[in-house]
């Protein structure tokens, strides 16, 4: 295949491997051996397949690229569009990371239904994967419902006990949300006669030659908004992220804090500020309002949890507040800071849920008051485990720091008491986390059954390093992966700032 | 002389009539305990040629026998849609008709014979035509319903469906008079001229409604539709896959005649049709209640049954929408629905064992683990009748929806989405029993015949085709509309 074809054909390929694969799964026999294997070989594959976005992006250049464009359903004049920027290209990348490690993850834990549970998950990997490369709008939505199907069985088929009651409100909460979303974009195409993401972006942006009246536009944005805002979830739209993140499997966890939470937040960066600069403007203080009190929530709820899983489970709204916060201040660098953010998040929740999950195989229980001490039979999971805790805490030097860094300094920049009472977050952040460490690994052990606990296998360890190493190479040299989310971010920002000038004339 | 051409615009169901003959002659010629796979044979034989035979009607376009029917693109969309739902059925029963000890010569006969009545619904443009087709398809109906004849509620399902059913059907022999009185005409084409010329009359109106009654009683739509669960929960499995989708089909298919060829809402330039609030107010009703009414059911068939009302709720949706663009959202939906309904009522037929025993939600706990396969087939059925991307059921939804919007119907469309949303529960308690909860029971594994496998393989392909390629059909479906307006 000649560069430029495979420049066209790529995100298809990247995207559909892991569903063909899941496919051939279907046809192989119930050896629970093989299917591991060879899950483990097609995720490894699409990620050795995805590293050619990174590798062959023209840096200089905006707007969308490897992109794909053809006709799909002639009515409604759905097109197969792909394409990705710099942002979308990241968390291809995360998506595609993080499942070989979920693979790895679920070796042992996932012991029936084997070949269903790899499955689900190729298959979820192909939606994920989906949502962040479709450029047509109803292609978007296409993917982002069929999210909802494996995640819901993962977490319903191989959860904890309450994993039913957790799968289902997991379903309602996001199916009834996004049937908001897909209300707007029905109503977007109805008048512009296209789902294809940069033509309604102008005609938006021309609204008034297409009849679409400023009083809509208050309503599609909202439209979207909620059901971007149920995904990430901010504040008050979270309830069903504990329930979920606790009933959900450790594989599960992983994809669902890594992955389907930045589907929110890239929605909101894509669709909210791409398509209505001008209503994400209105709407900003209120939304930045509740960011801070998902940030500062999350973190009081995170320090009383008396459960490990719970404990990071409310840590990730905390984190995705800082997201949030970052995206609405509409600052180069508070965006940059949340798009780098969500990478972080994605590397050190989904470790902190795969630690949490190691030591769930070893206990099967996630309570603290049963851990204590475990650093003396476990050092090697214990460094890991502190590793992953001060880059999710933001330690100078590992992932987390630069993310929070530049998110703070841009809701400094859009208004300084937002920029303050985020910033006390960090220190929230600090005290639940450490002093959950503190609980589970210092002291004498407690329990005498802990005296015995194995240490990480070499799998774990697999499962573990590259985690390890992205967080202290993001945190090293961010620069090799914000030299490509801020040109991206730029072009982004480009239309609010026209905005704020117009506001300013 | 009638022209040969003439012949072929009823070919499928020449072709259906005959074959149906075969079955009740061959029946007394074959001993009782061996006849079922030849006769359902010679049954498949018989549909499948209907299907053929309406694809080569595509070649002979144009009315016959003095304007009684006529074959168009909407005509043949809804010949295809019968006949294929025939053979699907007729596919599956095989094994069931052994194990719960159905003879087959009549049964078969009877799919055939109703079959006959729901193509000529579909082609019929003469109301009394119409009525005649819609008896042969409801007596096949009526009958087929209590063939489990040692069950109570079988029979009970009979005598009901039959009791009610004729009531309604009188309904629309009533409206059909009534017409004629107003317009001097039972002919659809020169009622909609006479209405045209002279505008409608107090009475034509009061024929609207009664042949409205008549027909939302067949269709199952609110207020009509107390029957429902009542008669799908007695009667045979395959026979509900059946009648919840073929005959129910062609009667949609009536009243898209019916409704948009007298009344084109064009016709009365932007104002609404003299039929819209009625159809408006039995869409969201039937939507409304049919998905409340499926909240709180174990019994999966009546489960079925009330989402069938619900989704006969949806499709009204799309008569009330603007003509053309409402016309082929509705055929699209009746396509699709087809598709996953009839599958859906064959994994619980399979499933449910001699007696049909097993139709409770507590039955289907732990079917994941014990019959993945079938489990999943399921599964696509039911995630299509939520509408999940990738399934037919979404893009049905999707075209309903936005042909409503299109219409400025923004009420419509926000009931239509909240029910569908209210729906996803109980599909997900269906898939949640399946896969996520643990049996209580032992309840055990059926080998799937060659013959259900057949129908959910077709089946399944016609969900996920119409999920990911619908392009063709809704192309067609539009075309129809095209050819039903002009």
């Amino acid at each position: 295949m000649s560069g430029s074809a495979w420049n066209t054909w790529i995100l298809t390929l990247v995207t559909f491997i892991p569903l063909a694969g899941a496919v051939l799964l279907l046809f192989l026999p119930r050896r629970d051996r093989d299917i591991k294997w060879f899950a483990l070989f097609v995720s490894l594959i699409t990620f050795a397949l995805s590293l050619h976005l990174p590798t062959y992006l023209h840096r200089g250049q905006p707007g969308f690229q490897f992109e794909i464009n053809i006709p799909w359903i002639p009515t409604p004049n759905i097109h197969y569009h792909l394409g990705v920027d710099g942002i979308s290209m990241w968390l291809v990348v995360l998506t595609t990371f993080l499942t070989p490690l979920c693979v790895l993850i679920s070796w042992k834990s996932v012991h029936e239904r084997v070949k269903e549970f790899f499955i689900l998950l190729l298959i979820l990997e192909t939606a994920l994967l989906g949502v962040f490369v479709s450029l047509d709008l109803f292609l978007f939505y296409f993917f982002w419902e069929f999210t909802l199907i494996p995640m819901a069985l993962i977490i319903g088929m191989y959860g904890h006990e309450r994993r039913v009651y957790a799968a289902v409100k997991f379903f309602l909460f996001t199916m009834i949300a996004s049937a908001f979303m897909l209300a707007s974009i029905i109503f977007l195409y109805a008048k512009t006669g296209s789902f294809d993401y940069v033509t309604i972006q102008n005609a938006v942006r021309d609204g008034a030659s297409f009849g679409i009246t400023g009083h809509a536009l208050g309503w599609l944005f909202l439209g979207f908004f909620v059901a971007f805002a149920v995904k990430v979830p901010i504040f008050p739209l979270h309830t069903w992220l504990p329930d979920a993140h606790f009933e959900a499997p450790t594989a599960g966890s992983v994809m669902l804090a890594g992955v389907l939470l930045k589907m929110g937040t890239y929605g909101l960066l894509r669709f909210n500020l791409g398509l209505f600069p001008d209503q994400s403007r209105q709407n900003q203080s209120w939304i930045m309002v509740l960011a801070i009190i998902g940030i500062i929530y999350g973190a009081l709820v995170a320090m009383v949890q008396p459960n490990l899983k719970k404990l990071v489970a409310y840590s990730s709204v905390s984190h995705l507040g800082f997201v949030v916060l970052g995206i609405f201040s509409f600052t180069q660098l508070g965006v940059d800071g949340a798009v780098y953010q969500m990478l972080n998040h994605g590397v050190s929740t989904g470790a902190l849920f795969m630690l949490a999950g190691i030591i769930y195989e070893r206990r099967h229980t996630f309570d603290l008051d049963e851990f204590g001490g475990l650093a003396t039979p476990m050092p090697i999971f214990a460094a890991f485990f502190l590793f992953i805790t001060l880059s999710s805490l933001g330690l100078p030097l590992l992932n987390g720091f630069v993310g929070e860094f530049l998110v703070l300094s841009g809701a400094f920049q859009a208004k300084m008491i937002w920029g303050i009472l985020a910033a006390s977050g960090v220190i929230w952040s600090a005290c639940y986390l450490l002093w959950m460490y503190q609980r589970v690994f210092f002291g004498k052990v407690k329990h005498s059954v802990n005296n015995t606990l194995p240490d990480l296998s070499a799998r774990e360890r697999a499962a573990l390093w590259p985690a390890s190493i992205a967080a202290l190479v993001m945190g090293v040299a961010p620069v090799l992966w914000l030299n490509i989310i801020d040109p991206a971010v730029h072009s982004v920002l480009a239309p609010l700032a026209q905005t704020t000038a117009q506001v300013v004339r | 002389m009638i022209a040969t051409a003439d012949y072929i615009r009823i070919l499928p169901e020449i072709v259906l009539t005959l074959f149906g003959l075969i079955v009740m002659f061959v029946d007394p010629l074959l001993p009782e305990s061996r006849n079922v796979k030849p006769l359902g044979i010679i049954a498949l034989i018989g549909s499948l040629g209907a299907v053929a035979a309406s694809i080569y009607q595509m070649r002979y376009p144009g009315p016959a026998f003095w304007n009684f029917v006529v074959v168009d693109n909407f005509s043949i969309f809804f010949h295809l849609l019968v006949t294929i739902a025939a053979a699907l059925v007729i596919m599956a029963s095989f094994e069931y008709l052994r194990v719960q000890e159905i003879r087959a010569g009549e049964y078969f006969g009877l799919i055939l014979f109703g079959t006959v009545g729901m193509a000529l619904m579909s082609s019929a443009v003469e109301l009394v035509l119409i009525f005649i087709a819609l008896e042969i398809s409801s007596i096949s109906t009526y009958i087929l319903a209590g063939f489990r004849r040692r069950d109570a509620g079988s029979v009970e399902s009979s005598l009901k469906y039959f009791l009610l059913g004729s009531f309604a059907t009188a309904f629309f022999l009533y409206g059909i008079a009534l017409m004629f009185g107003a317009t001097g005409s039972t002919d659809i084409p020169q009622i909609a001229s006479a209405l045209r010329l002279n505008g409608a009359p107090l009475l034509a109106y009061v024929a609207y409604a009664l042949m409205f009654v008549g027909l939302g009683f067949k269709i199952a739509s609110a207020p009509f539709h107390v029957w429902t669960p009542d008669v799908y929960e007695g009667a045979p499995s395959p026979v509900v896959a059946f009648m919840s989708t073929a005959p129910k089909m062609a009667v949609f298919a009536v009243l898209l005649r019916i409704l948009f060829v007298t009344e084109s809402p064009s016709l009365l330039a932007g104002s609404r049709p003299v039929w819209f609030w009625w159809v408006w107010g039995s869409a969201a009703v039937s939507m409304t209640l049919g998905n409340l009414g499926a909240l709180v059911q174990n019994n999966v068939k009546r489960m079925l049954a009330y989402s069938a009302i619900a989704h006969a709720g949806y499709l009204l949706v799309a008569f009330a929408a603007a003509p053309e663009a409402g016309i082929s959202a509705a055929m699209f939906y009746a396509a699709s629905y087809t598709a996953m309904n009839l599958g859906a009522f064959i994994v619980v037929s399979h499933f449910a064992n001699a007696g049909e025993r097993y139709v409770t939600l507590d039955d289907y706990t732990g079917l994941g683990r014990r019959s993945p396969l079938l489990a999943m087939t399921l599964t696509i059925f039911l995630i299509s009748l939520i509408g999940i991307p990738a399934t037919a059921g979404f893009f049905a939804k999707f075209y309903v929806f936005s042909a409503a919007l299109k219409a400025n119907l923004v009420w419509l469309t926000i009931i239509a989405v909240v029910n569908s949303a209210i729906g996803a529960y109980y599909y997900l308690r269906v898939i949640v029993a399946m896969y996520m909860r643990d049996s209580t029971q032992e309840i055990p594994v059926m080998r799937v015949p060659a013959g259900v496998t057949a129908t959910l393989l077709c089946s399944v392909a016609a969900v996920i085709y119409l999920g990911i390629l619908p392009g063709r059909v809704l192309e067609f479906a539009t075309r129809s509309a095209q050819s039903l307006l002009r």
